[in-house]
């Protein structure tokens, strides 16, 4: 096969770091090829490079493309010549049309005069293409991140797409659009379209990329051929070393019951008859891990954010008692008071606040704990942070470092700290591992460990079974708001949970 | 890898501290400059001197009411919302402590509290539909713009009321007494300053000493020294001149106070904190277990109490209380906290920026003043001045 695109020596260096050494990149025409590597160590700063955002000059190398030296100036530039990238934040205008923001910046126009029938004749045509089956007029922001995510790929089709390049496609997608995803990217390859991928599930990796590429602290690695392809070895070479154990051990010695709901009901907060949550009711016990299965939307984060100060949803009907006593938890600050913590699932848009250094995020939701009388003890602050910094591993030059600058991983880490310093005594944590690297999960599998050796309870959401399965003392299976099973960690199989899901699929009026 | 921690070793030079200092700093050198610039300007234009004991103590006459609102704005914006209805309202509560002052001859004493908690309560009837309701808050005070401007007419029918009895016209031109009994220089506030520099000094160092404690690296030991030498200078400077007129201005001392409570506040306190929190962000705030609602209600009622009180010191320096009072504060005040480097999105902003933010304005009105520059060039050059301070710190942070 011939080869599309060489990128030779690459190199990048930002005020104080060095974010690209010599990379190497060979992509065929026609070829999925897969990048991999930890959350910083260069994937999206690649792409940038070869899609314009830093123009040439910028970076140190050469890139051919198509048999001649490609020097992008801008993002237009690439695009002109058929490199399309697809951001992992979707860049769709929600308030328009479907059709609208397929051809936005390349109106079907003349003299500036937009020709609909047109742009909607070409709509219909490019979705049919992608597989979805959505009027041309229809609201973007009306559907689902997973059909978002198909307009997206029809815009880049929509600009005569060669390469096509994927960062991280399938992050907010839940099992089934992700297939679909994937089936649309092999279809795609039988027309020709070369493309890229930037992934950190490794088993979509393997199901569609013929090669993958491994980047690790800004460098080549190695460059694996579809037959070589094998998980445990993209993950040594990614973490540099093998990770025999993807989740930590823990000898698992439950206590007594903790947090006990029941009854848990919950209306939707906008549409008034629609019920969110159906009589849930759970317990978790001291020093246990409590997983919650289920696809996305089903109402895991519901019931997590509506138990938790009412954060979500309204009229809420239920019982939630903690070492037996029943808590008040109308309110975030009392159900905090109730030794009650949730670690949210968006921690850009929910947990930090991004502008300010690690020590204020730290001490944020417990701000009397450094304070007397409402005067703030600073030195107290930065000494409780400095704490958290070293017992969870924070990699940062400083506590006064904004949080904005971290990894995924070490920013979870903060918000962790954050809720630690509540001293809860049951922690919810909602997709604790989401949009962090291999290295970094093993390390917030660690920590939950801990916390359970403390005796505290844990309750882990998550739409990844397996660590589910390898973290977890017993697991709930949740569908369409309701809790529709219960297994112990002996009992649970991904073939099981998903058994239960589809069994109760539509049986809710 | 950007936490990788590798990248960020070993000592700063001088430049790059200068460089990272320039945005704190920045905007207190502008003031300096503009301060020569006029000095130097009026002296050959005119032969005036800009910085005589008589013009200082206008300068702070003039621009009490600007500074004091912009106290109370920067609250509102680092909140992230916006209060346009700061005029209207000073303007109505001047008028109301006229009507009791002049028409019901309430002693000052009774007044005072009584038109700041009108203007508390002016302000809580505000943040009530902002932080209850959620009605832009743009929207609320644009309202309240209109309503207590009307308000104000319909209260004064029309009329100028005034004069004011001396015990309330004090409140902003009257002097802090002298306790030394000498004539002049006046020592009482020769010796305020000179203690207030000092404590400045020691405060800088003290906090100096404590980022070493919490490994922030320190700024280098001379940029720190000539900064202290300047500001204390300048203060002296100020005080000297200041005593040789005819001492310490009340409405100075209000000012000096509430600046330092507001700096503790929004720097020492959790409430405080928590407003820095719920601009910075909103919905992480109210997970974390802050109750954002009722701390926009309170920053907009702090802003009430805050206009009533430039409203009278307003009133009290005009002696009497117009209909047209306090047109255009709200823009002034605004500016004052966007030149002193408050985010516009909320989160970020100092106290100690809008001070001088506040003064830049204020020394750019009273110089072009005195310079007989019209009206139309002084508006032009004062938006001028606000594009390019907000300009000079996006680009800052964008570096």
């Amino acid at each position: 096969m011939a080869v599309l695109l060489e990128m030779q020596g690459i190199g990048k260096t930002f005020p104080g770091v060095r974010a690209l050494d010599q990379v190497n990149l060979t992509v065929e025409a026609g070829e999925i090829h897969a990048i991999c590597g930890e959350n910083g160590a260069g994937k999206s700063t690649l792409m940038k490079v070869l899609s314009g955002v830093y123009p040439h000059g910028s970076y140190e190398g050469e890139i051919r493309y198509d048999g001649a030296v490609l020097e992008n100036r801008s993002i237009r530039d690439s695009e002109s010549k058929g490199i399309i990238i697809i951001h992992q934040e979707l860049a769709l205008v929600p308030l328009l049309s479907i059709a609208e923001n397929l051809f936005i910046g390349n109106e079907i126009a003349k003299n500036g005069v937009i020709n609909w029938q047109m742009a909607f004749r070409k709509t219909e045509e490019l979705l049919r293409k992608v597989g979805l089956n959505e009027a041309p007029g229809t609201v973007v922001g009306k559907l689902g991140v997973g059909k978002q995510q198909l307009i997206e790929i029809a815009k880049a089709l929509a600009k005569d797409v060669r390469l096509l390049i994927l960062d991280e496609p399938t992050a907010a997608l839940q099992e089934n659009d992700s297939q679909a995803l994937l089936d649309l990217m092999l279809e795609l390859k039988a027309q020709g379209v070369t493309q890229i991928i930037i992934s950190h599930k490794l088993n979509e990796i393997s199901r569609v990329a013929d090669r993958i590429t491994v980047i690790r602290d800004g460098s080549t690695v190695s460059t694996i051929d579809r037959a070589d392809i094998s998980e445990d070895r993209i993950i040594r070479d990614m973490v540099g070393r093998d990770m025999a154990n993807r989740y930590p051990d823990r000898v698992s010695n439950p206590g007594e019951t903790l947090l006990e709901v029941d009854g848990w009901n919950v209306w939707h907060p906008e549409q008034k008859d629609r019920q969110v949550i159906h009589d849930a009711a759970f317990h978790v016990k001291k020093g246990e891990i409590v997983g919650i299965a289920g696809l996305m939307g089903t109402g895991r984060t519901e019931l997590a954010m509506s138990l938790f100060g009412r954060s979500y949803g309204r009229a809420h009907k239920g019982r939630v008692r903690m070492q037996g006593r029943e808590v008040d938890v109308s309110t975030v600050q009392k159900a905090i008071a109730a030794g009650l913590s949730y670690v949210t699932e968006d921690r850009k848009a929910l947990g930090l606040v991004l502008e300010e250094p690690i020590v204020k995020n730290i001490s944020l939701a417990n701000l009397a704990g450094v304070a007397m009388r409402g005067v703030l003890d600073k030195r107290r602050e930065a000494r409780v942070a400095e704490e958290y910094r070293k017992a969870l591993a924070i990699r940062t030059p400083g506590v006064q470092q904004k949080v904005l600058n971290l990894s995924g991983g070490n920013q979870q880490k903060v918000v962790l700290s954050k809720w630690l310093f509540t001293e809860p005594q049951v922690l919810i944590l909602d997709e604790p591992t989401r949009g962090i690297d291999v290295g970094a999960k093993y390390e917030i599998y660690a920590i939950m460990n801990d916390l359970a050796a403390q005796g505290r309870g844990v309750v882990m959401i998550s739409s990844e079974m397996p660590e589910l399965l390898g973290m977890c003392d017993r697991i709930y299976v949740m569908n369409e708001g309701r809790i529709v099973g219960e297994l112990s960690r002996a009992e649970a199989t991904q073939e099981r949970i998903m058994a239960m899901i589809l069994k109760t699929e539509g049986r809710a009026a | 890898m950007m936490a990788d921690g590798k990248a960020e070793t070993g000592k700063k030079g001088l430049g790059a501290h200068l460089g990272g200092h320039l945005q704190e700093n920045g905007m207190l050198v502008a003031l300096v400059a503009i301060v020569f610039f006029f000095t130097l300007v009026v002296r050959v234009a005119i032969d005036v001197d800009f910085l005589s004991a008589q013009n200082i103590t206008n300068l702070f006459l003039q621009n009490s009411y600007v500074i004091i609102m912009a106290l109370g704005m920067l609250l509102v914006i680092v909140a992230g919302h916006i209060d346009l209805s700061v005029g209207s309202v000073a303007a109505f509560t001047g008028a109301v402590a006229a009507t009791l002052s002049v028409s019901w001859h309430w002693p000052v004493i009774a007044v005072i509290p009584t038109v700041l908690l009108v203007g508390g309560l002016i302000g809580a009837a505000q943040g009530y539909w902002v932080a209850y309701w959620r009605i832009p808050s743009f929207i609320v005070t644009l309202a309240g713009m209109l309503v207590f401007r009307g308000s104000t007419l319909w209260l004064l029918g029309g009329q100028n009321i005034g004069p004011f009895p001396k015990s309330f016209q004090s409140l902003s031109t009257g002097f802090v007494p002298d306790f030394f009994m000498v004539d002049k220089p006046n020592v009482t506030a020769i010796v305020v300053v000179t203690v207030a520099a000092l404590i400045m000094v020691v405060l800088a160092w003290r906090s100096r000493q404590r980022d070493a404690e919490f490994g922030i690296e320190p700024e280098p030991m001379g940029l720190f020294v000539a900064r202290s030498l300047i500001i204390s200078a300048a203060l002296i400077f100020v005080g000297y001149k200041l005593a040789s007129f005819r001492g310490l201005p009340n409405v100075v001392v209000v000012l000096t106070v509430l600046t330092v409570l507001y700096a503790f506040f929004t720097e020492n306190t959790t409430t405080g904190r928590r407003i820095y929190a719920l601009g910075g962000n909103e919905k992480a705030a109210k997970l974390s277990g802050i109750n954002t609602n009722r701390l926009v209600f309170l920053c907009f009622t702090n802003m009430g109490v805050l206009a009533a009180l430039a409203g009278m010191i307003v009133t009290a320096r005009l002696n009497s209380a117009t209909p047209k009072a306090g047109t255009g504060f709200e823009l002034d005040v605004i500016a004052a906290v966007f030149i002193g480097g408050a985010s516009m999105t909320g989160g970020s902003g100092k106290i100690i920026g809008v001070v001088v933010g506040a003064l830049i304005m204020g020394v750019m009105n009273n110089g072009m003043s005195i310079l007989g520059i019209g009206i139309d060039y002084q508006q032009v050059i004062k938006g001028l001045v606000l594009l390019a301070a907000v300009i000079f710190d996006v680009y800052n942070k964008n570096k």
